[in-house]
């Protein structure tokens, strides 16, 4: 069965824009990229859209879609209801260069900052070692696509610009405590993360882990931990303490 | 010769270069219902507790001691459930010395942190929903620092929950203190101190210390496995959260209403 949406779309640019109605056609089983396609191939063949596979792993059609972060491949058009205006904005934690097309840079250049792998020594007889269990963790966090849905929709940085010099967001903070976590990884980045990426400043309010179109834990399980384990190196003087006179190695 | 400043923009996602779009939200779900209800619930919670906490009686009925005010350390305490460890004035609530322990415990919970955060300082009230602050330093500073604390208080908590079970052993007795006979109480007790036990182990605090904060998983199998079972119980923390805290009150009220005569216990044996 098809139906006439009505759908309202954010166009302009970085020195202003406004939300424009139009009406598309939809299909059943249609997403909402489908959408913005068919109203890019029947009414505005100007109107600039980001995406790639379609298929919610290149992270490329990230939007706000009445107002929620999400990918627009996999946001389906019957999870509204025909009557509904549904709305499509750009991401609106980031500048926005035309359209639903934002410059995402500011999450390359936090990436860039982060310390790369750095393998600890061999083991005496040459050879790294590690299982699988150890690696599992980490793991969940490599499933990331980086859609950057969690750095839009993350308070510290999208109600508040300035704060992006200090906060690396969440996106990134997994990263670390990606690494953090890693078995064979070396560098302690306890205090860099509290220090210069700004994990203080995530008040866990879980809405990361909400927009994930992966799914990842982001806050229970790497957000937290790594709070923790600053906790460990900076503000708990028992560990602190035992780290200190030998009784609690790192591992 | 004047100076013009730029206009001051209201809070949210209004930077210079972004989508000019003025809506504090575009969301079109009940997105305020959530931290509504919170509020309605802790508010709730902390009138009700507060009342109790200095009402200072109707908390003992032989065998049964509320939670509120267990361990009960003072001279001045209903019935002998615990060591008394001091003589306080009596117009002090017994209640008042103990109850920073699972106030700080829940307080500084990562959990309520995340409730509070968004429902009562609205920081954000939900997603992709502008909060009303113009400025923001998230746990970075004192006060909301001290949240770094938050396993002592589940060090602490341990004891107590300990305490509170052993008020629901003491439970097994009749009125004259005869073991091997149960009430109704007596399956509030227990239920109440399990429900406490869940909450406290399945903490982010607790995962990290019994095996998050290992690397090598594979050296240690033991604290793996633990660290595997504690994150079973941490993926509900937020539901034991709920549960554990309505059961505390509403076990206070039963000892309430069975201390004020309201209600007699069944006994089952």
């Amino acid at each position: 069965m098809s139906y006439d949406a009505r759908l309202r779309v954010w166009r302009g640019d970085a020195s202003g824009g406004d939300l424009q109605d139009f009406t598309v056609q939809v299909n059943e089983g249609e997403v909402v990229l489908d959408i913005i396609h068919r109203l890019q191939a029947t009414q505005t063949p100007d109107l600039a859209v980001r995406w790639n596979c379609k298929a919610g792993k290149c992270g490329s059609c990230s939007a706000e879609i009445n107002g929620r972060p999400r990918l627009m491949c996999l946001t389906r058009m019957g999870t509204f209801g025909e009557e509904e205006v549904v709305t499509v904005t750009p991401m609106r934690a980031f500048p926005v260069i035309r359209d639903l097309v934002t410059d995402v840079s500011f999450n390359y250049e936090k990436a860039a900052q982060i310390p790369p792998f750095t393998p600890r020594q061999r083991d005496a007889d040459g050879n790294h070692r590690m299982q699988q269990v150890d690696v599992e963790r980490s793991q969940e966090f490599r499933k990331c696509i980086e859609c950057f849905l969690c750095q839009d929709t993350c308070h510290v940085v999208r109600d508040h610009e300035e704060n992006k010099p200090a906060f690396a967001g969440p996106r990134f903070l997994m990263r670390i405590a990606e690494l953090e976590m890693h078995p064979l990884d070396g560098v302690d980045r306890r205090r860099l993360a509290q220090d210069h990426f700004g994990l203080g400043m995530c008040n866990i309010t879980k809405c990361c882990s909400e927009v994930c179109p992966e799914g990842i834990h982001i806050t229970d399980n790497a957000l937290i931990p790594l709070k923790e384990r600053v906790v460990d190196r900076k503000y708990d003087p028992l560990t602190w303490l035992g780290s200190k006179i030998g009784l609690r190695p790192k591992d | 010769m004047t100076t013009t400043l730029p206009p001051r923009r209201p809070p949210g996602p209004h930077a210079p270069g972004r989508a000019t779009i003025a809506a504090r939200t575009l969301r079109t779900d009940r997105w305020w219902l959530q931290p509504a209800i919170t509020v309605a619930v802790l508010v709730a919670f902390i009138a009700y507790s507060t009342v109790r906490a200095f009402e200072n009686a109707h908390y003992f009925a032989e065998p049964y001691i509320s939670p509120f005010y267990s361990p009960c350390i003072t001279t001045a305490c209903e019935g002998s459930s615990f060591p008394e460890l001091f003589t306080g004035p009596s117009w002090i609530s017994p209640a008042l010395y103990i109850l920073v322990v699972p106030l700080g415990f829940r307080l500084t919970c990562y959990y309520y942190r995340k409730a509070y955060y968004r429902s009562f300082w609205m920081s954000p009230p939900a997603c992709a929903v502008a909060e009303p602050h113009r400025t923001y330093t998230g746990e970075t500073r004192f006060p909301l620092l001290f949240q770094n604390v938050h396993r002592y208080f589940f060090y602490l908590g341990l004891l107590f929950n300990a305490v509170l079970t052993y008020d629901a052993v003491l439970a097994f007795r009749d009125e004259r203190g005869e073991w091997f006979h149960m009430g109704l109480g007596t399956l509030v007790l227990l239920t109440n101190a399990a429900l406490l036990w869940l909450y406290s182990l399945s903490c982010h605090s607790c995962r990290h210390i019994v095996g998050g904060r290992l690397n090598h998983f594979s050296r240690h199998p033991v604290r793996y496995r633990l660290w595997g079972w504690v994150s079973a119980l941490n993926g509900r923390h937020m539901q034991l959260a709920w549960v554990s805290l309505v059961g505390v009150a509403l076990t206070d009220l039963y000892v309430r209403m069975l201390a004020t005569g309201a209600f007699d216990d069944p006994r089952f044996f």
